[in-house]
């Protein structure tokens, strides 16, 4: 495998000629948007043969998460070696071959609070794309608060018993699973009765109904649980002492959604579209606003990575993903309303709800909303970081 | 991509330049140099070179420590901090980087004196409000072995007590870069009143003779020499002002914690955490663009502009951000002459001038990014 080379340059090598000769023509149009990305599980339709090609080929190199352990399919990479990946990726215009909540953050939460048994089971299918999963934290009644869910899991011997609703969940429709909160203890103070609880979504008493979003496209869901029995062993954790694990996973969300903003994996650069498009931008106030952005997308692309340096080498980002997904995502609006600006009266056609500059921009919106809103991480900074009172 | 995570040196770099001048040279210090109105403290570079930082550019052979420009922006944003009064970017960054560039004794007993904290250099570049050197004016002529020097420098920085200046003049088909003596007859030196009392000077130029072997770098080609000198100044100014930012906002949430109104700490407002929270935000992306120029540089000096035109255009929005918040934060206090706050809100406003201000630097961005 790819992966085994020693050396890191040599890594980088064999990797360029493995990219040249295995990522399909189709796969390297550079696009980062949530329509164009294979999300896999059961029930998922390849936009293409290439699409498929392209996933069956990363899996086998391990890549499809680059930086898991090699024991559950990952290809155990080193951050200098993910670097190099990702730069090569990039260097061709290469499609993530699959994105998934499962990678983003599930993983992540599984490798340092699940046992060996959930690891086993659950990580091998995210690598593989066979098992898409949702996140049911928000609640009608517990957003911001999300430490108030009230959906319950009442403790039935050998089961436990959901009741309850969770809501704005996204892809809900099209999961095969749900990493959810639920309460477990109706007693205890609203941290303390908390699990992290799996469900399949084809048990009986799980439904959903989509919710159309402003943007055109309905990417989140009700979901509801009507006397749902789910086995004991899919608490992840220690139970009742879910949401630490709750809190570890939305640092891992947080981060995936600033490196999205970024236009990392997402979005459009405002020098990309100008050079694309042959132009330069003329008018005076529209351009200083435009070079301020990108000033700014810049300072925000390094902190990233500078971010990820500190966690390779120990540093945990923790509490300081508040404020990637706090810069990230209020600059990934400014960016979108630019580019309409740029755009004038040309972005004003609704061209559909996929890959469209309206429908980006106003998607774009609901990014100081999801995964906390940008009020939140302020207080988040304000109090775990700069330990200011209250 | 370079790593961008402070090593191991250059923390100890930081911790080592921090004791010394928390020691040396504390805001208290600047104040007593303001209230005296004195711009240099010869004694004070002394020890600042003895330190090694007047040769922190210097090749070892020249009897520096060659340690780089990512060591160098890490003294500089020790500086910052407290806002050390010293010849230490003039000199040791944008005189060395510039000498660095030419071969020959010359060049290198200049460099040796340098490290050694026995001369200074001050950049005599602008003329006009805003930094422009391609416009610049003064006139240059040849005349029998050597050339004569007509014309009138501006915020000249360090210029009023500096031993050295590095001039730049029109020639006949280009600019040309001159390496003089301060003290050449003809040269007349005004020292100015800045707004963060610090030493700039007007100087005049009035038939200036100047030899051959004053050009630094090739004739009607001042940019060679130049550009990457110019470079080195702007990142660690920028450097500088992340430091000066970052004691800005320290005073300022230490003063959200302490001040009490209503019964409890300001800081348990909303409304003032969130402006804490979206400062810190900013110090942090700045942070990374800072790191990211010094990188930068150590890896490729002649194409490293887009990241140092990041760096200060960052730097100098955060510290403008940084000075106005921790008034604002501080209420009437923060107004007045005898808290140190007014210090930094100074110095903010001539860094962002000096080597290039936020739109000259978007602006070469723009030119780098194809906007
Ligand atoms: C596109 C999209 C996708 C989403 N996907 C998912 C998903 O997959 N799974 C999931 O579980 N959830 C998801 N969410 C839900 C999201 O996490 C919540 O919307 C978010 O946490 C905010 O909760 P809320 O909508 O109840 O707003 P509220 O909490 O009611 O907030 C309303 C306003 O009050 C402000 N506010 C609230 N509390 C405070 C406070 N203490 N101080 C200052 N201001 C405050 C907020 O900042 C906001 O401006 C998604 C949301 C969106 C928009």
């Amino acid at each position: 495998m790819l992966i085994d080379q020693q050396d890191t340059e040599a890594f980088r090598l064999e990797l360029r000629q493995w990219l040249a000769a295995n990522c399909p023509a189709e796969m390297r149009d550079g696009a980062r948007d949530e329509t164009a990305a294979c999300w896999g599980g059961r029930s998922w339709q390849f936009s293409s043969e290439a699409q498929k090609t392209w996933l069956e080929r990363m899996i086998g190199q391990g890549l499809t998460t680059p930086t898991w352990p090699r024991e559950y399919g990952g290809g155990g990479l080193e951050r200098a070696r993910e670097k190099v990946f990702f730069e090569e990726m990039a260097a061709i215009g290469a499609r993530l071959p699959l994105v998934s909540f499962g990678i983003w953050m599930l993983g992540p939460a599984l490798l340092k609070f699940g046992t060996d048994e959930q690891k086993r089971t659950y990580l091998p299918p995210i690598v593989r794309g066979e098992i898409r999963w949702c996140q049911g934290y928000s609640e009608p009644g517990a957003g911001s608060d999300l430490a108030s869910v009230a959906t319950r899991a009442e403790d039935r011997g050998d089961h436990y018993l959901v009741n309850g609703q969770k809501i704005w969940t996204s892809y809900a429709d099209k999961a095969d699973w749900i990493f959810a909160l639920v309460r477990t203890d109706q007693e205890a103070p609203k941290h303390k009765g908390i699990s992290f609880l799996l469900i399949d979504m084809q048990t009986k008493g799980v439904s959903t109904r989509p919710i159309r979003l402003i943007s055109g496209a309905s990417v989140f869901c009700e979901t509801f649980f009507d006397d749902v029995e789910v086995p004991k062993a899919n608490v992840v954790g220690v139970v009742n002492q879910g949401w630490d694990i709750a809190k570890y996973l939305l640092t891992h969300e947080r981060e995936m959604i600033s490196a999205g903003a970024a236009g990392l994996t997402g979005g459009r650069s405002i020098a990309q579209v100008l050079a694309s498009q042959d132009s330069r931008l003329t008018d005076a106030t529209l351009r200083a606003r435009a070079l301020e952005c990108e000033i700014d997308g810049l300072a925000f692309g390094l902190t990233l990575e500078r971010y990820k340096d500190q966690a390779a080498a120990g540093q945990a980002v923790g509490d300081a993903s508040a404020m990637l997904k706090y810069m990230g995502c209020e600059l990934n609006q400014r960016r979108h309303e630019l580019l309409m600006g740029m755009a004038g009266m040309a972005a004003l056609e609704w061209d559909g709800d996929h890959d469209s500059l309206p429908a980006d921009w106003l998607r774009s919106r609901a990014n100081s909303i999801e995964g906390g809103t940008s009020e939140v991480m302020l207080g988040i900074i304000a109090k775990r970081v700069l330990g200011l009172p209250g | 991509m370079a790593n961008l995570i402070e090593t191991e040196e250059e923390r100890m770099l930081a911790g080592a330049a921090r004791r010394f001048l928390d020691d040396l040279a504390p805001v208290s210090h600047l104040r007593q140099m303001r209230d005296r109105m004195q711009t240099h403290d010869p004694d004070l570079w002394y020890q600042m070179s003895a330190m090694g930082w007047a040769g922190v550019l210097v090749p070892e052979q020249a009897g520096g420590d060659d340690m780089g420009f990512s060591a160098a922006m890490v003294i500089a944003h020790e500086l910052g901090k407290t806002l050390v009064i010293s010849p230490f970017l003039s000199t040791s960054v944008i005189a060395a980087t510039a000498l660095r560039q030419v071969s020959g004794s010359q060049a290198t007993e200049a460099l040796a004196s340098i490290a050694s904290g026995g001369i200074t250099y001050a950049l005599a570049i602008d003329e006009g409000a805003k930094f422009a050197p391609e416009a610049s004016q003064l006139r240059a002529r040849r005349d029998g072995n050597g050339y004569v020097l007509d014309g009138q420098k501006t915020f000249v920085v360090d210029g009023s007590f500096a031993d050295r200046l590095l001039v730049l003049a029109r020639t006949d088909n280009g600019q040309t870069l001159f390496d003089l003596d301060a003290e050449r007859p003809g040269i007349r030196r005004d020292r100015m009143k800045t707004i963060d009392s610090r030493d700039a000077a007007t100087i005049r130029f009035d038939g200036v003779r100047a030899d051959f072997d004053n050009v630094l770098g090739h004739f009607d080609d001042a940019m060679t020499v130049l550009a990457p000198a110019i470079r080195a100044g702007q990142a660690a100014l920028a450097a500088e002002m992340s430091g000066l930012a970052a004691a800005a906002f320290g005073m300022t949430v230490g003063y959200l914690k302490e001040r009490r109104q209503f019964g409890v700490a300001i800081g348990s407002f909303q409304a003032l955490q969130h402006r804490a929270a979206i400062l810190w935000s900013e110090l942090e992306l700045t942070a990374s663009a800072i790191l990211n120029a010094g990188r930068m540089l150590d890896q490729d000096l002649d194409n490293a502009q887009l990241a140092v035109s990041l760096a200060k255009a960052r730097a100098t929005a955060t510290a403008k951000l940084a000075v106005a918040e921790a008034v604002q934060m501080h209420g009437g206090i923060g107004m007045t002459d005898a808290f140190d706050i007014g210090f930094y809100m100074k110095r903010a406003r001539v860094s962002a001038e000096w080597l290039g201000d936020y739109s000259y630097h978007a602006e070469q961005i723009a030119q780098l990014r194809g906007i």
